[in-house]
C-alpha cells in the first residue's frame, strides 16, 4: 500500500494507524431484540444474550496509517463500511479485533448539532457542546465570536435552538466542530449543509486545515472533491480494502468497477425483459394486440409516433432475432459505454425460410421514453433482397453523441409495409457514461471560441472533455 | 476501568455544565420555573401532612408531622427521580453515545448531580421548617449532614450507573423500577418511624439502604438526642464505595455495546 510507503518516509508518527481492524456488529434474531430481563433471568440468558451468533462484518482486516499533515478521502458505495471506518477512528466505537490509534485531538464531523439541547438558548449550547467537544471554557468563549460568525446566526444566537431551522441547526454544529481546532478531522459527507456560500466557507476551511499542517479524514460520494482536495484516496468495499493511494487513480478504479457492476445488473434486467417479452409473445394472426392494446403495430419507419414507451416483444417469426449484442469500442460486449465512443448494435436473425421482402431497423430511447434516433435499412434506401437461414445485421455508430443516462434499444425486423416478422421493443438497455454533467439528449460535437476581453480561470468550464 | 474512572475528573467541566443545563431547560417554558423545585415538594408533603391528619391519624413519635415527613421525602425525592431518570439516561442520551466521543458514564452522574441540586434548592423550605417548629438541632449533628449527603450521593450514583447501562439491554427495567420504587418507599421508615416499627420490620430495615440513610437525616434533624445512627451510616458509606467501584466495573464492561444498542 502506498500509504504505507509514504509513512515509513515519515518520520513522526502517523495522525492514524488502524491495524488490521475489523469491526463486527451483531444482528439479534428478532425474539432477541426485544428480550426482557425477566426472560433474561428466567432462562439465565442474561449472558449469552450479549454474545449472540449472528453478525455482520462492517469492517474486516483494514489496515491503514495517514501519515500527519495529509488528506485522505474515502469512497466506496453504500454500506461499504466507510462511516464504520470513521467512527473507529473517532472513537466512538471500538474495533472487534485490530487496533485503532489515533495521535492527537480529534475532532468528528459526523452528526452535526449532536449534543444541541432544544430549550436553551444557541449561545449555551455552543459552550456546552464545545465542551463536550474538548474545549475548556475558556477556549469556547475566546473563540466564541467566530463560530457565531461562521455560523452566520448573529441574529439567533440567544434564542432557543429548537426554533432554528434545520439549516441554522446544522451550521452551528459545523462551526462549533470545526473551531475546535482539531489534529485530525474527520468529516462525513456533511458539506451539504448550507447554501453553495456555505460549502465554499466549509471547503475554505477545510483547506486552511491542509495548510496548518492538519491531518483530516474525508467520507464522501462526491468523487470530484476527492481528486481535487485528497493527497490519497481509500477505497472501500464490503468491509475491505479494494485500493488505495493517487486519488485520480483509485477513483478511475472505482468509477469502473460501478460501471461493470451496472453491466451486470442490466444483463440481468435485460434477460429479465426478454424472457417476460417471450412469455407474452403472441401468434403471427394477431400481432401486438395483446402487447400493446392502444398501439397498433406500426414498423420502426416512424419513429416519432414511437414514444408510447412499453415493453414488449411481437411478430409472425418469419424471421426471428435470436440476439442482440451491443459492442463498444474495446470490441467486447457490454451494456456501459463512455459518450463519444464507439458503438455496434449487432443483430442476428433467422429465417427458416427465404423472404424477400423485409427492413431491419433500430430505435434509440432514453430513460424518458423519448426516442432519440430511429432508423431502418428502408429508409437508408437499402431495398431488401433475400434473408435466408442465420444471418446478422450491425448497425454502427461512430460516436456515440449522447449524454449520461440509460437508454433503451428498439430492434426490429419487419415487412415494407411494417407487418412485423420480429419486433423487440425496449428489450435492450445499456448505459451512457460521461464525465461531462451536460443535460440534454444529444450531444454535438462542439467547441467553444472566444474573443475579446473574456478569459476563464477553470480550464475545464469552458470547453467539453 | 480505573483509567478511565480517572478520565472523569477530566470531564468534570463537562458535567457542571450539563447539569446547569440539566436545571436551566427543565423548567424552561413553565411560568414558575425555578419555584417549581420549592412548590413540588411542598405540594407532595401538603398531600400527606392532609392524609395523616384528617384521614388516618399519624404515626407514633412523628409529631409534628410535617416536618418528620419532610426529613425523609427530600431526600427520597432525590434518590427516587434520579433512579427513574437514570434509567432512560443513556437511550435519550443515545446521540451523544453514537456520534461524539464522550464518556458515556456522564450522562447518569448528570442525572444524579443535577437532582441532589433540586435537593439543595428544596433545602431553605426544610429549613423554614425547622425553624417553624422549633427543631433540637445541634451544631454537633449538622456537621453530620453533609457526611449522610455524600453517602446518599455515592449510592445513589452506583444505583444509577447499574440501571442506565442494564436499560440498554433491557428496556422494560424502566418499567419494573416505578413499581419496586413504591415498594422501596414504603420499605423505607419515611412516612412512619423506625422506632415505631414493630421488631420483625426492624430485622428487615436494616438491609435498607435508605432506610439507613432516612434514619440519619431523621435523627439529626428531627429526633432528639446525639446522632445515635452514625456506625449504621458509616458501615453504609464504606459499602457504598464499593458498590460504586462493583457498579461502574459492570458499566465499563457494557460501555462497547451502547454506541450499538441505544
Amino acid at each position: 500500500m502506498s500509504s504505507e510507503g509514504r509513512a515509513a518516509s515519515n518520520d513522526g508518527r502517523p495522525a492514524i494507524d488502524v491495524e488490521r481492524a475489523s469491526k463486527i456488529y451483531r444482528r439479534y434474531s428478532h425474539r432477541k431484540q426485544f428480550a426482557t430481563l425477566k426472560s433474561a433471568l428466567l432462562t439465565r440468558s442474561l449472558i449469552s444474550n450479549l454474545r449472540p451468533e449472528e453478525t455482520f462484518t462492517a469492517l474486516s482486516d483494514v489496515t491503514l496509517r495517514v501519515p500527519k499533515g495529509r488528506t485522505l478521502g474515502v469512497i466506496g458505495r453504500n454500506g461499504s463500511g466507510k462511516s464504520t471506518l470513521l467512527k473507529l477512528v473517532a472513537g466512538i466505537t471500538k474495533p472487534s479485533t485490530g487496533s485503532v490509534r489515533v495521535d492527537g485531538r480529534v475532532s468528528a464531523l459526523i452528526e452535526l448539532g449532536a449534543g444541541f439541547h432544544p430549550e436553551i438558548s444557541g449561545r449555551e449550547n455552543v459552550f456546552i457542546n464545545g465542551i463536550m467537544l474538548g474545549l475548556s471554557k475558556r477556549e469556547v468563549a475566546r473563540r466564541f465570536d467566530e463560530i457565531v460568525e461562521f455560523a452566520e446566526l448573529k441574529d439567533f444566537i440567544d434564542a432557543p435552538v429548537k426554533t432554528y431551522s434545520s439549516g441554522m441547526y446544522m451550521r452551528l454544529g459545523f462551526a462549533v466542530a470545526i473551531h475546535v481546532d482539531p489534529d485530525v478531522l474527520l468529516v462525513d459527507e456533511v458539506l451539504a449543509v448550507g447554501d453553495e456560500g456555505f460549502t465554499h466557507k466549509c471547503l475554505d476551511k477545510f483547506a486552511d486545515f491542509k495548510r496548518r499542517g492538519k491531518t483530516i479524514l474525508l467520507v464522501t460520494h462526491s468523487l470530484g472533491l476527492v481528486e481535487r482536495f485528497c493527497d490519497e484516496a481509500l477505497w472501500l468495499d464490503a468491509g475491505r480494502i479494494k485500493g488505495s493511494g493517487d486519488p485520480v487513480r483509485i477513483v478511475g478504479a472505482y468509477l469502473t468497477d460501478i460501471e461493470q457492476r451496472e453491466e451486470q445488473e442490466l444483463a440481468a434486467g435485460d434477460s429479465r425483459a426478454r424472457e417476460s417479452a417471450s412469455l407474452a409473445a403472441v401468434s403471427p394472426d394477431e400481432p401486438a394486440s395483446a402487447v400493446l392494446p392502444d398501439n397498433p403495430i406500426e414498423s420502426a419507419t416512424a419513429p416519432a409516433d414511437m414514444f408510447r414507451a412499453t415493453e414488449g416483444r411481437w411478430g409472425s417469426r418469419e424471421v426471428e432475432i435470436t440476439d442482440v449484442t451491443l459492442v463498444g469500442a474495446d470490441g467486447q460486449p457490454g451494456h456501459v459505454f463512455q459518450s463519444g465512443e464507439r458503438l455496434d448494435v449487432r443483430i442476428h436473425m433467422r429465417a427458416p425460410l427465404p423472404i424477400d421482402d423485409f427492413v431491419v431497423g433500430v430505435g434509440i430511447f432514453n430513460a424518458e421514453g423519448v426516442c432519440c434516433y430511429g432508423t431502418n435499412t428502408g429508409i437508408e434506401n437499402l431495398a431488401g433482397e433475400r434473408l435466408s437461414g442465420d444471418a446478422a445485421a450491425v448497425f454502427s455508430i461512430d460516436s456515440l453523441d449522447l449524454v449520461e443516462g440509460t437508454y433503451k434499444l428498439d430492434v426490429a425486423v419487419h415487412k415494407q409495409d411494417g407487418y412485423p416478422y420480429d419486433y423487440h421493443r425496449l428489450l435492450h438497455t445499456f448505459r451512457v457514461k460521461s464525465r461531462a454533467k451536460d443535460v440534454g439528449i444529444y450531444r454535438p460535437k462542439h467547441s467553444w471560441h472566444f474573443s475579446g476581453d473574456i478569459s476563464f480561470t477553470d480550464p475545464r468550464s469552458p470547453g467539453h472533455d | 476501568m480505573l483509567r478511565n474512572l480517572g478520565q472523569l475528573v477530566r470531564y468534570r467541566g463537562l458535567i457542571q455544565s450539563l447539569v446547569a443545563r440539566e436545571l436551566k431547560a427543565r423548567y424552561r417554558g413553565s411560568v414558575l420555573g425555578f419555584f417549581w423545585s420549592f412548590i413540588n415538594p411542598l405540594l407532595l408533603l401538603l398531600v400527606y401532612t392532609f392524609v395523616f391528619k384528617y384521614v388516618m391519624p399519624p404515626p407514633k413519635g412523628t409529631d409534628p408531622y410535617p416536618l418528620f415527613m419532610f426529613c425523609g421525602l427530600l431526600p427520597w425525592t432525590w434518590f427516587a427521580s434520579s433512579l427513574m431518570e437514570s434509567s432512560g439516561a443513556l437511550i435519550s442520551g443515545g446521540n451523544l453515545i453514537k456520534k461524539v466521543l464522550f464518556p458515556a458514564e456522564v450522562l447518569p452522574i448528570v442525572t444524579v448531580t443535577a437532582n441532589m441540586v433540586h435537593f439543595f434548592l428544596a433545602l431553605p423550605i426544610l429549613v423554614v421548617f425547622l425553624i417553624v417548629y422549633k427543631a433540637p438541632l445541634t451544631v454537633g449533628e449538622s456537621l453530620w449532614f453533609p457526611v449522610v449527603v455524600a453517602v446518599q450521593y455515592v449510592f445513589t450514583l452506583a444505583c444509577a450507573l447499574i440501571l442506565s447501562s442494564l436499560t440498554v439491554h433491557f428496556r422494560d427495567i424502566k418499567d419494573i423500577l416505578a413499581n419496586i420504587l413504591t415498594l422501596w418507599f414504603f420499605a423505607t421508615p419515611i412516612i412512619y418511624s423506625y422506632q415505631a416499627a414493630p421488631a420483625v420490620a426492624l430485622r428487615f430495615l436494616n438491609f435498607n439502604p435508605m432506610a439507613h440513610i432516612t434514619i440519619s437525616y431523621q435523627e439529626i434533624l428531627f429526633f432528639e438526642g446525639p446522632f445515635g445512627h452514625w456506625k449504621w451510616l458509616v458501615a453504609l458509606g464504606a459499602f457504598s464505595i464499593v458498590f460504586f467501584f462493583f457498579a461502574y466495573w459492570i458499566f465499563d464492561r457494557l460501555r462497547d455495546s451502547f454506541a450499538e444498542e441505544v
